[in-house]
């Protein structure tokens, strides 16, 4: 409900600058995902809009009002925790009927709240259980569910789903991802280090280095067009093939960006790249062969469906000419002329 | 069950019987001394022979005794609240406020807590006479607080860290001021360690000697350790042990009381660390 703008904002511990000059919108009822290496302050950035890190300089703005100096709890906020951070002595009716209850909430309006958040998120049946008893992904439930009885503004994930394994990661991804349609008048801001939760979750990714923004936009955009080899390998797996020297020059450029599934296995004599495949991976659906043609790394192809490659297997490979990433000696697409 | 398997069970409930032995066995002669009087105390005996209430009647008909427990109880417990309640405030600080020369600081409360009582015993008199509490209760709590604070302020402190910080933040966005997190969130999850540092604390209070001792002047104000050591019999020469001991069980009793009350509090404050997720 609330659009969010982030005006040259930085923070500095002591000497030490985290975020370096961020200026971001995040729309109204947008999924917006901060995604970058550790250490690139997407924790710190998401903190300080929920207001619990101070804003060193610049200015955050929550629907055009200036909210620096504001407390968490008045800024319409809801955060979920990486360790759920629930209430280890309260049942989770308590846990999620907490913030209403110092907000001053009638009892009747309480109950009805933490009910409907319950039913949407089927722990009904768990509310008069303490979180010792449940599980780690009941516990994430809950702590989404406390975060949805308080009616927010903005709704804020900090990794909500790292502690839990693979197979209740995508149950609860799908989960999230239902809860913005559900709720899709709600900002979200969901903080990973996952690109396949950004690429899946977003409506728009701020990709995060080293205290800056380095890019921002819809998925398919980051994926089809990024604008530096940073984002170009982030996102994106298996990671996008560089390659430098003779092979980036013939194309007019310092390195060369093409993905897995943009390289074709053709007939002899119509390749660009030849080489003998090292290792295969099947995945069932896909196989990745990692074929050492010379350059600093294998590339990796993808190809769908079953192949038959083995070990030692000469292939030649041909790039699609329409998405190849040309990039110049800093790092930054070379325009296509 | 192998027969090594059966002698190392033997062996270990002989240790635990020995152990239990040496405990209790004090206390346990102290009991049967308290229902002797005149020259059976000085037999030994390791059975119940008599039972004769003489000297528990003459330690509660003293004239002092009932005032000197209620002095033990006065300054126990508000030795207790106090300690904790800056204990805790303490220990919050040393936990989770990030400040320079946090670890000396520390390390300066542990060391502190080496001194022996002797040692500082003049200086506290003087500090005593300074602010004109000598021969009140509250030369007492002042030193007793004092000399518990370091340990109280060292257990709570690793309580506190172990307490996940986003506990904390998740109050924090749920509009919580810091009173309604220490009453609400805090308090409830330290409550074993509270109680356990805070029995300990009740303990050492109630027990100490020489501090109190030394600051009591009138019969009046004396404590009961200092009640008891100063029971004095029929003439000079003879030291009243039968009364002596009737007032060591009554006022341990207290103590096993409260023990036995707080005692699943105490085990869970002694090893449960905290509150894993």
């Amino acid at each position: 409900m609330a659009n969010i703008q982030m005006k040259a904002v930085r923070k500095s511990f002591g000497v030490l600058e985290v975020i370096k000059g961020v200026d971001l919108e995040i729309r109204k009822g947008e999924f917006m995902v901060f995604v970058g290496p550790s250490g690139c302050g997407k924790s710190t950035l998401l903190r300080m809009i929920a207001g619990l890190e101070s804003i060193t300089s610049g200015d955050l703005l929550f629907d055009g009002e200036r909210v620096n100096t504001v407390i968490p709890s008045k800024r319409g906020i809801a955060m979920v925790f990486q360790s759920y951070a629930l209430y280890p002595h309260m049942k989770v009716r308590e846990n999620m009927a907490f913030g209403m209850k110092l907000a001053g909430a009638s009892e009747e309006e309480r109950n009805e709240r933490v009910a409907r958040a319950a039913r949407m998120l089927q722990i009904d049946h768990l509310l008069d259980r303490l979180p010792k008893e449940l599980s780690g992904g009941q516990r994430q439930r809950v702590a989404i569910g406390r975060a949805i009885t308080r009616d927010p503004r903005v709704f804020l994930f900090d990794e909500p789903l790292s502690n839990l394994d693979a197979a209740l990661r995508v149950a609860t991804r799908l989960e999230i991802a239902k809860l913005h349609h559900e709720m899709n008048d709600v900002t979200m801001i969901y903080v990973t280090h996952d690109q396949v939760e950004a690429m899946t979750l977003a409506d728009r990714i701020c990709v995060l280095r080293d205290g800056r923004v380095e890019q921002v936009g819809t998925p398919s955009d980051l994926y089809e067009k990024p604008n530096s080899i940073f984002v170009a390998g982030f996102i994106g797996s298996p990671r996008m093939n560089f390659l430098d020297g003779a092979r980036a020059a013939k194309h007019g450029c310092h390195t060369l960006g093409i993905r897995s599934e943009h390289i074709d296995i053709v007939a002899d004599g119509e390749g660009e790249w030849t080489g003998t495949v090292i290792h295969a991976e099947d995945l069932g659906s896909d196989n990745y062969l990692f074929v050492e043609i010379g350059a600093a790394e294998p590339l990796i192809v993808r190809r769908p469906g079953k192949l038959d490659h083995a070990n030692g297997t000469h292939l030649n490979l041909r790039p699609q000419a329409q998405h190849l990433h040309r990039f110049d000696a800093e790092g930054r697409p070379v325009s296509q002329s | 069950m192998t027969l090594s398997d059966i002698f190392w069970k033997v062996m270990f409930y002989c240790a635990v019987a020995l152990i239990v032995l040496v405990a209790v066995f004090p206390f346990y002669y102290a009991i049967l001394t308290s229902f002797e009087t005149g020259t059976a105390i000085f037999r030994v005996n390791y059975l119940p022979e008599s039972f004769n209430l003489d000297n528990y009647r003459a330690v509660l008909g003293g004239a002092n005794f009932l005032r000197s427990v209620a002095n033990s109880v006065l300054i126990a417990t508000v030795t207790v609240a106090g300690a904790l309640l800056l204990a805790v405030t303490a220990a919050y600080a040393l936990a989770r406020v990030r400040f320079r020369g946090r670890g000396l600081l520390l390390m300066t409360i542990l060391a502190v807590s080496m001194f022996p009582q002797i040692a500082v015993l003049a200086g506290h008199f003087e500090l005593v006479r300074f602010l004109g509490i000598f021969n009140t209760p509250f030369a007492m709590i002042l030193s007793y607080t004092i000399f518990t604070l370091p340990f109280t302020v060292w257990v709570l402190t690793t309580f506190m860290r172990d307490l996940p910080l986003e506990i904390e933040e998740a109050a924090i966005v749920d509009g919580a001021t810091p009173w309604v997190f220490i009453t609400q969130v805090f308090m409830p999850l330290l409550w074993p360690a509270l109680v356990t540092t805070g029995l300990l604390a009740f303990i050492g209070a109630w027990n100490e000697f020489l501090f109190a001792l030394t600051f009591t002047a009138s019969e009046t104000q004396r404590t009961v350790p200092v009640a008891i050591a100063l029971l004095s019999g029929a003439s000079q020469q003879e030291v009243p042990w039968g009364p002596i001991m009737a007032a060591s069980v009554l006022v341990t009793i207290p103590l096993i009381i409260l023990v036995l009350i707080f005692q699943r509090k105490i085990v869970a404050g002694l090893t449960a660390g905290g509150v894993k997720g």
